[in-house]
């Protein structure tokens, strides 16, 4: 995770910090080395190292690992998130590879993101990260509209959003993915469509579409909630939601998660990891990980958050080697929770296959196909059960936060 | 309704000791001067009084009242002090309101007596001071502590004048042919304007301007002389020891230790520990174990004799054993009884609900010990199928519900969920089959529930209570308004001086019981005062109003109302059901309903969309809390045909609502 930023978007309550200047040197050998540790740690040496998620506009970096297996694992994929991770320099991106190579397989072809800020992301600097070893790019584009882009405190323009994408998509082709938000304060539906049509004239084959939620603390929301800028209505939402899903699936994309749409099969395979509740390493101020320390003897998967604030995470990092702050070791009814949570929020679902290697005693039927609420959901259309699995329906999939606690009563009555 | 914290007056004694009573407990409330009175208490107070030094000629019961902060403690306090019944300290505020509830709103709740002895001319009297609660909800209290009195002590404030509550305590004492010392309090204030008060007084009560008193509590100015008031103007009470006991009970308190102690006043005979005694109400026996007189804390006598005021302990197990008005008299020696017997009598239902079902028990007990010390509560056990298992429980008013509550919360700690107050309505039923089933044509329904048809019904009747309104004459028009809006009929006006007018309004109860009082303070700016009195029943359109949620009746929601508050009041109910109900996957229709009339309607859209955008490594933990709370929440919804409905949207719609 590189936490840092050189402005402070009015919807963004990630854990960024807007600082003169930024110790790279330090930031980065803290980074390899808390890499390192963790690495260690999780044993993945032993198995396959997920994938490090990284530095976005102000987060942390992590590793994806895959379950334990009988072959030589691997890290199977690395994303630098934030902050914004385009603002370190491709030496500090190779480093932190370079550490995970080192303590881990990292097979040639793993997926390698990184996050970029249009206003950070030149042609020059897109190619210094491809010679790091970054093989996809994620590009916070938001909007191509002038006045939204003020209104979400962006420090780009819509045409230097427009040049980076096509500087990212010369370098990786295929490999590009921008990110949009909808749902702005005021933003109309002809607006919202007008927008999607620019974007797909614009996109590669992958695009993030998130309705902008207000976050407590930023200046969007006190903003909204003090009544000097409209809320948008529930019903206009929906609309755009749908509006952008039935646009895209027509563009030849398959809807594979929520906000995520790719076309030729280019799913992000490090954000699929966290969906499928597999393993991965959060390095860097703030970031998550979800993985078994095999390392010091742990048997059981733990959530693991590192110290939010970057220079008292150096410190840790500096003296014992990792800034985790907090761990804690999951039930196996949470992990199963979690692992519902997640999968149902992708196409796919959740397969009796992974269901089973979380639950090997009761079955995905057994606990969602007796008589319940489950049950009920099914028949009013919003789930499906079968051969597959269990996943949403089209329509389910939008009303997913109204089936969940249902699921999870019913899980938990188990 | 909020009654603002110093608008009340209420009832509750602490028995056990408190830091604020200590100063009491030392026998320093003897008389510094007269030597004579010494030997009384000459071993500190172990040794027992003899009342036999205070003959009936000697003896002054009394009462102060007053309208709210006009300040009825205080002076008091200054009595108690002056006579050396307490200690003279600057701790001594509301010395006899012993209640964190008194104290903290700068009320009476509960009566509380102090005998105090007084030299004058050389004479010693002995003279009883009755405390009595300050408001209206508590007038039954007010007249059973006046009922052990001949005269009292009105106090009126210099610088407000007469306010609603000082006439109704005067007319209260007036009836009870008392005689009134009128005192006039707080000259020591930049604005007090005696005069004026004094004309009031006047012409409102027909006191001549010369016997007011005018006096300030808080500096002590003039208050010993209206101790020389008390003793000339009030007469002794008549009564005789040489007759056979009759002991009016005028109070109780439970104590955990010693069961019930009854304050008594006596108004024949004499009573000791040993006699036997039978309460002419429920004919029961006991044998009297202590008696003495109140200082204001327990100070146990040899005997107390006719025209002594002071308290009993004899056995009773339960204060219902003590009711107040009952008379008490010798085994074997019946008299006729006093008259004034009348039970409390509830005017504000409210259902009350642990906020938390395992709570039950615990607030059950908490309950039940509060109303040992509170016969005016009424407690019936009842149960909503949204809030579980409970009670409906009957208040005097309102205040005195919020004051049951606070007590509640503050000496017991419990916490709970208190429904909108509804009122008492009668109903004279026309059908032969229900007369038969009620054994009786009229009947009174507390709970919607119970509502009958209305073809059943010949007439439904509403309780009214006649208001008293003093306000600044500039806010008449729109106190007018206020009081047609909630179908006053006006009684009486009258121009008190020539800046203040008394309103008198018969209202139907159910119109002021919920937010009239915060109206009224809030459109004067706080300047009108405001007081009630029962005013008996009226013929009333009254219909049952439900609240469906897709067709389906919601029992909890149902209310009793007038036909022409209804579209109003089912708009407002729909719409902020409307706000508590969180969307769910399918339309809800919430209506508000006359039998099977439709009124009000308001939808609720489905969700089209619900979930959240973003949800990757760093935001699972806080969601998953999240998710994990909202399906432990479903536990707790009330199903109503497939719409479920958070609990504390009841409570949303069900409780007292401020903001109306």
């Amino acid at each position: 995770q590189w936490p840092y930023c050189r402005k402070r978007c009015s919807y963004c309550n990630f854990n960024k910090y807007v600082v003169p200047a930024v110790d790279e040197a330090a930031v980065r050998a803290c980074l390899v080395r808390e890499a390192r540790t963790l690495l260690h740690l999780s044993q993945v040496q032993r198995w396959v190292l997920g994938e490090v998620s990284g530095w976005g506009g102000a987060g942390p970096f992590g590793t994806c690992l895959q379950p334990p297996h009988p072959l030589p694992y691997s890290v199977t994929s690395v994303f630098f998130g934030g902050g914004t991770p385009s603002l370190a320099s491709p030496r500090t991106i190779a480093a932190v590879l370079e550490a995970v190579a080192g303590a881990a397989h990292l097979p040639a072809g793993a997926e390698v993101t990184l996050e970029a800020n249009p206003g950070s992301a030149g042609t020059p600097r897109l190619a210094g990260f491809r010679e790091a070893g970054v093989n996809r790019l994620s590009i916070g584009v938001q909007s191509l509209d002038d006045a939204e882009l003020r209104l979400l405190g962006r420090e780009h323009t819509a045409a230097e959003a427009r040049g980076a994408v096509e500087a990212a998509r010369g370098l990786f082709p295929g490999r590009t993915s921008i990110d949009l938000l909808f749902g702005l304060p005021g933003q109309s539906r002809d607006a919202w469509t007008w927008g999607l049509e620019a974007a797909l004239g614009l996109c590669d084959d992958h695009v993030s579409l998130y309705q902008l939620t207000l976050e407590r603390g930023t200046a969007l929301a006190a903003q909204v909630w003090g009544g000097a800028l409209p809320v948008p209505p529930q019903d206009l939402l929906a609309d755009m939601y749908q509006t952008a899903r039935a646009v895209l699936v027509a563009a030849g994309f398959r809807h594979y998660e929520v906000s995520n749409f790719a076309r030729k099969g280019a799913l992000s395979t490090h954000n699929l990891s966290y969906w499928r509740a597999e393993q991965y390493i959060g390095v860097g101020p703030g970031a998550h990980g979800r993985f078994v320390p095999w390392g010091e003897g742990g048997r059981s998967r733990e959530a693991r958050v590192q110290t939010l604030e970057p220079d008292a995470w150096m410190r840790e990092v500096q003296s014992r080697g990792h800034g985790t702050r907090r761990r804690v070791v999951l039930s196996p009814l949470e992990q199963l929770e979690e692992v519902l949570a997640l999968g149902l929020r992708t196409d796919e679902g959740i397969t009796h296959e992974r269901w089973g290697q979380f639950s090997p005693h009761l079955s995905l039927e057994a606990v969602f196909g007796v008589p319940g609420e489950a049950k009920d959901l099914q028949q009013q259309g919003w789930l499906v059960l079968d051969g597959g699995g269990l996943r949403c329906s089209w329509e389910g999939l939008a009303l997913l936060d109204s089936l969940l606690p249902d699921l999870l009563c019913q899980l938990q009555h188990r | 309704m909020a009654l603002a914290g110093r608008t009340a007056a209420w009832w509750a004694r602490l028995r056990s000791p408190c830091p604020a009573a200590a100063p009491l407990c030392l026998p320093s409330w003897l008389p510094a001067g007269p030597v004579a009175c010494e030997r009384l208490y000459s071993s500190r107070g172990k040794e027992k009084l003899d009342m036999l030094m205070y003959p009936v000629e000697s003896i002054r019961n009394f009462s102060i009242i007053a309208h709210v902060d006009h300040g009825k403690s205080t002076l008091a306090d200054r009595l108690l002090e002056i006579t050396g019944t307490i200690a003279k300290t600057d701790r001594n505020k509301q010395v006899l309101d012993k209640l964190q509830v008194e104290r903290e709103r700068g009320i009476t709740v509960k009566a509380q007596s102090a005998s105090i002895f007084y030299n004058h001319e050389g004479v010693n009297y002995l003279l009883n001071l009755i405390d009595t609660p300050g408001h209206v909800d508590f007038s039954y209290e007010v007249s059973r502590s006046l009922s052990a009195c001949q005269g009292v002590i009105l106090v009126v404030d210099a610088n407000e004048g007469i306010q609603a509550q000082t006439v109704a305590n005067f007319y209260l004492a007036f009836e009870a042919q008392l005689a009134i010392i009128p005192v006039i309090n707080k000259i020591d204030l930049k604005n007090a304007d005696p005069e004026r008060v004094e004309k009031q007084i006047e012409k409102l009560f027909d006191i001549p301007i010369d016997e007011c008193v005018r006096i300030s509590a808080k500096q002590g100015t003039n208050v010993e002389k209206v101790l020389q008031k008390v003793i000339e103007k009030i007469p002794p009470p008549q009564c005789n020891t040489a007759d056979p006991l009759k002991a009016l009970v005028f109070d109780s308190t439970f104590d955990h230790y010693r069961g019930v102690i009854a304050n008594i006043a006596l108004f024949g005979g004499e009573i000791e520990k040993g006699h036997k005694i039978v309460s002419a109400h429920t004919k029961k026996r006991y044998e009297v174990n202590e008696v003495g007189i109140l200082t204001p804390n327990e100070q146990p006598t040899h005997k107390l004799y006719a025209g002594q005021v002071g308290y009993l302990i004899a056995g009773m197990k339960e204060v219902t054993e003590a009711q107040i008005g009952d008379t008490l008299f010798l085994y074997k020696h019946p008299v006729e009884p006093l008259p004034g017997f009348k039970s409390a009598k509830p005017m504000v239902f409210a259902g009350m609900y642990p906020v938390d079902q395992t709570e039950y028990n615990n607030l059950k007990s908490a309950l039940e010990r509060l109303t040992l010390n509170d016969s005016s509560v009424t407690v019936h056990r009842d149960s909503s199928l949204a809030l579980g298992a409970g009670w409906r429980l009957g208040f005097l008013g309102l205040l005195h519900m919020e004051v049951f509550n606070q007590r509640l919360e503050q000496e017991y700690n419990m916490s709970v969920i208190l429904t909108a107050p509804t009122v008492p309505y009668k109903a004279i039923l026309s059908s032969a089959k229900l007369i038969k089933e009620y054994g009786k044509a009229e009947i009174t329904i507390i709970n919607p529930a119970q509502f009958p048809d209305k073809l059943s019904v010949s007439e439904y009747l509403e309780p009214t209570v006649l208001g008293t309104i003093v306000t600044p004459h500039e806010y008449i028009g729109k106190i007018i308004t206020l009081c047609q809006d909630r179908r006053a009929v006006q009684k009486d006006m009258l121009y008190i001086d020539e800046r203040r007018v008394m309103l008198k309004y018969l209202f139907p109860l159910n119109e002021i019981v919920v937010d009239f009082y915060d109206a009224l303070k809030s459109l004067s700016s706080g300047y009108a005062s405001f007081d009630y009195e029962d005013a008996g029943y009226q013929a009333a359109d009254l219909i049952k109003m439900d609240i469906l949620l897709n067709g389906n009746p919601v029992e909890e929601l149902s209310t009793i109302i007038h036909n022409d508050k209804a579209y109003a009041t089912g708009k407002f109910l729909c719409e902020r059901l409307k706000d508590a109900i969180p969307r769910q996957l399918f339309e809800i229709a919430i209506q508000a309903a006359i039998g099977k009339k439709i009124i009000a309607r308001e939808t609720l859209k489905a969700y089209r969309k619900n979930v959240v955008a973003k949800c990757y490594g760093g935001d699972i933990t806080r969601r998953m809390k999240l998710l994990k709370r909202q399906a432990e929440g479903k536990k707790l919804m009330r199903k109503i045909g497939n719409v479920e409905v958070p609990r504390d949207a009841f409570i949303h719609v069900l409780k007292r609502q401020t903001d109306k």
